[in-house]
């Protein structure tokens, strides 16, 4: 026990005095946060939409005025613009006596999302607009269409980036670091010296990872606290809950970890191997950048074994939902399995001899 | 029983394509200090590999302190202290970090074994808050030294300990060496270095993966049976082309200032005439005496054959 708890505090060490592996743990998750938070967002906020109103009558105005009302759209008449509407010449006219006028909408499409996104808030400004006019005309046989978006009503990306962000900062952190951390000890010819001791070497591999499983466990709270004060996003499910499920997924991650620490010979293999092996398919396949829905079956099928693609679909349900254990069990079940299965693959091939 | 045995061990590298160690039996007494000389890529490293359980040998069997390397490997790792060819350490450690890390992982403390380490420590002690990595390569092995013995082990492996080190450091750190097998502990020690070779009790010369002779000190050099000469001329270099192309050289080679000549009929009787034809070839100085050899001209002698 005085062996391990002596081990562990050498990582801690190492940790500690190397600068640069210090920021990376601790920056991180700060940055990936502040970045995904303020700068990589593709919520529409303040868009400019250039109006050529040839109508220049009541009902323009008044549909050009409740556009320049909303948070959305900024009007302008001059200069270029992310939106252009056009209103034809005798709108009002159109509209009293023909019971119906059109208007243009014309976006640019390079960014296809973006301009699907700001046509689809101008239309239903409009619709809005025109539900209004209609109301006060008393048009009997309406639908109305109410649209709710529960859990996160004013459709903010937070709710969906931070859940990924923990998945992303914890696979790297784990993996990454935990492989280069062994397959240090190889480079440097010191792993000679710990197989030639007492120690078992399963306990080499528990003092490894422990340290990085206490790191992450600091990891989760500061990106929790930060979304929380900084983002303005609450928890609103168990605590406790997400917690152990952090800790399982750090787990399944840390096991992943020293599996590639049993395959990379050297700190950039195992490092290359992190990233490309890990870090990308987290990223495309957690489901957190690119909807898995949409993907062709064979990839949807590969997203299946990405661990990340469950945990982030555990932090949604839990975090961002509000639900309980009841509703993640199909997840924390396929977790816990890759967990052991994982553990049970590296620990046998951590070899007791060098080759 | 012996302290290490190794019968027939054969090593291979990259499914048998690269050879390693072929044969190699000999065996380490008790309180010993047994040396394995030979030059770099000779296989020493490979034999201290197998020995510390850390490799496999392909075929033949070897055993410390009676325990078989292979079954016993758990057991072999409690009774050996084992100091791999590259420093080892952990280089962002103070020295007394490092030092406390390896006696924790071994299941003791420095206070436990300081009478048998003590030597080496005080030297060690003034920089113990230095971190490893900014210590001199002859400190740097005193603490990688004082890191595998602080367990006491009862058979210490030092693989190439010396190389890389300054001659005072060299000559301190097999002073050590000395105490320690006084205290009972065998060891069996790998060097590029022929004249650290007189040092040890018995050693093996090897080449290639193989070891052409084992025996003591004195006992290689009495192996030597031919008389050895040494000759001496203002410009060696021609000096050692025209006697190479004398009938009555049997082999001339540079060593040090010197060249180490035999003769083909062995005796010291063609000295005058293989002078005085020097002489005659315009070479000026010529001096050519009888000398006793060394170690190294043993191991030349024996690469040869």
């Amino acid at each position: 026990m005085k062996q391990l708890y002596t081990f562990v505090r050498k990582e801690f060490l190492h940790v500690l005095r190397d600068k640069k592996t210090l920021l990376i743990l601790f920056g991180l998750p700060v940055v990936q946060i502040l970045i995904f938070g303020f700068a990589l967002t593709n919520e529409v906020k303040h868009a400019t939409v250039f109006v050529r109103d040839d109508a220049h009558d009541d009902a323009s105005r008044a549909l050009i005025e409740r556009i320049d009302a909303s948070q959305v759209f900024d009007v302008v008449f001059n200069g270029p613009a992310n939106l252009d509407l056009i209103i034809p010449s005798g709108f009002a006219n159109d509209l009293s006596h023909n019971g119906h006028a059109s208007v243009q909408i014309i976006t640019d499409a390079s960014d296809p999302n973006r301009a699907t996104t700001l046509s689809t808030y101008l239309t239903a400004i409009i619709a809005d607009h025109q539900l209004d006019l209609s109301e006060m005309q008393g048009i009997p046989y309406l639908i109305r269409t109410t649209t709710r978006f529960t859990y996160n009503p004013q459709l903010k990306g937070a709710p969906n980036f931070v859940p990924g962000v923990m998945a992303l900062v914890l696979m790297l952190v784990c993996v990454m670091m935990t492989s280069i951390s062994i397959v240090r000890e190889k480079e440097l010819g010191t792993m000679e010296i710990l197989l030639v001791s007492p120690f078992k070497p399963m306990m080499v591999i528990v003092a490894k990872v422990i340290p990085y499983l206490l790191l992450s466990i600091v990891n989760i709270i500061s990106i929790l606290l930060l979304s929380v004060f900084v983002l303005g996003l609450p928890i609103n499910g168990s605590i406790p809950l997400l917690f152990s499920m952090s800790i399982l997924f750090i787990i399944t991650s840390l096991a992943l970890g020293v599996l590639v620490s049993t395959i990379a010979a050297t700190q950039q293999v195992a490092m290359l191997v992190s990233m490309m092996g890990m870090l990308l398919p987290t990223l495309l396949f957690s489901g957190f950048m690119f909807p898995i829905e949409n993907m062709p079956l064979p990839l949807q099928l590969i997203s299946n074994a990405i661990p990340a693609k469950w945990y982030y679909n555990i932090v949604k349900a839990v975090m961002i939902k509000g639900l309980g254990m009841d509703a993640i069990m199909k997840e924390a079940a396929i977790l816990l399995g890759m967990s052991v299965l994982l553990t049970a693959i590296s620990v046998r091939r951590f070899k007791v001899r060098l080759a | 029983m012996n302290a290490v045995e190794l019968h027939r061990v054969s090593k291979t590298y990259a499914k048998g394509t690269v050879t390693a160690v072929t044969d190699v039996s000999f065996a380490v007494k008790r309180g010993e200090l047994f040396g394995l000389i030979g030059p770099d890529g000779a296989g020493k490293t490979s034999i201290f590999r197998v020995l510390a359980t850390l490799l496999l040998a392909d075929s033949g069997t070897a055993y410390i302190d009676g325990f078989d390397v292979v079954k016993d490997y758990k057991h072999i790792r409690e009774i050996i202290g084992y100091m791999p060819g590259r420093f080892s350490l952990y280089q962002d450690l103070t020295v007394e970090e490092n030092l406390n890390f390896f006696a924790t992982l071994f299941g003791t403390s420095v206070e436990e074994n300081r009478d048998l380490i003590n030597d080496i420590y005080v030297q060690l002690e003034p920089f113990k808050d230095r971190r490893a990595g900014k210590l001199s390569g002859g400190m740097k092995q005193k603490l990688a030294l004082c890191c595998a013995l602080v367990h006491r082990p009862s058979v210490l492996l030092l693989d190439e300990p010396t190389t890389g080190v300054d001659p005072v450091s060299r000559k301190e750190f097999w002073a050590m060496l000395t105490r320690l097998k006084e205290q009972g502990i065998s060891i069996l020690v790998s060097t590029p270095y022929m004249d650290e070779a007189r040092l040890c009790d018995r050693i093996a010369l090897m080449q290639s993966g193989r070891i052409m002779s084992v025996d003591t000190p004195d006992g290689i050099i009495a192996e030597f049976n031919t008389p050895l000469f040494g000759a001496r001329a203002t410009n060696m270099y021609l000096l050692q082309r025209s006697l190479l192309a004398d009938p009555r050289v049997e082999t001339c080679y540079t060593f040090g200032e010197e060249l180490h000549l035999t003769f083909v009929n062995g005796s010291a009787d063609a000295i005058d005439g293989v002078v005085a034809s020097m002489l005659d070839a315009g070479h000026t100085d010529v001096s050519i005496s009888s000398i006793r050899p060394t170690i190294e001209d043993c191991f030349i002698r024996l690469m040869a054959q």
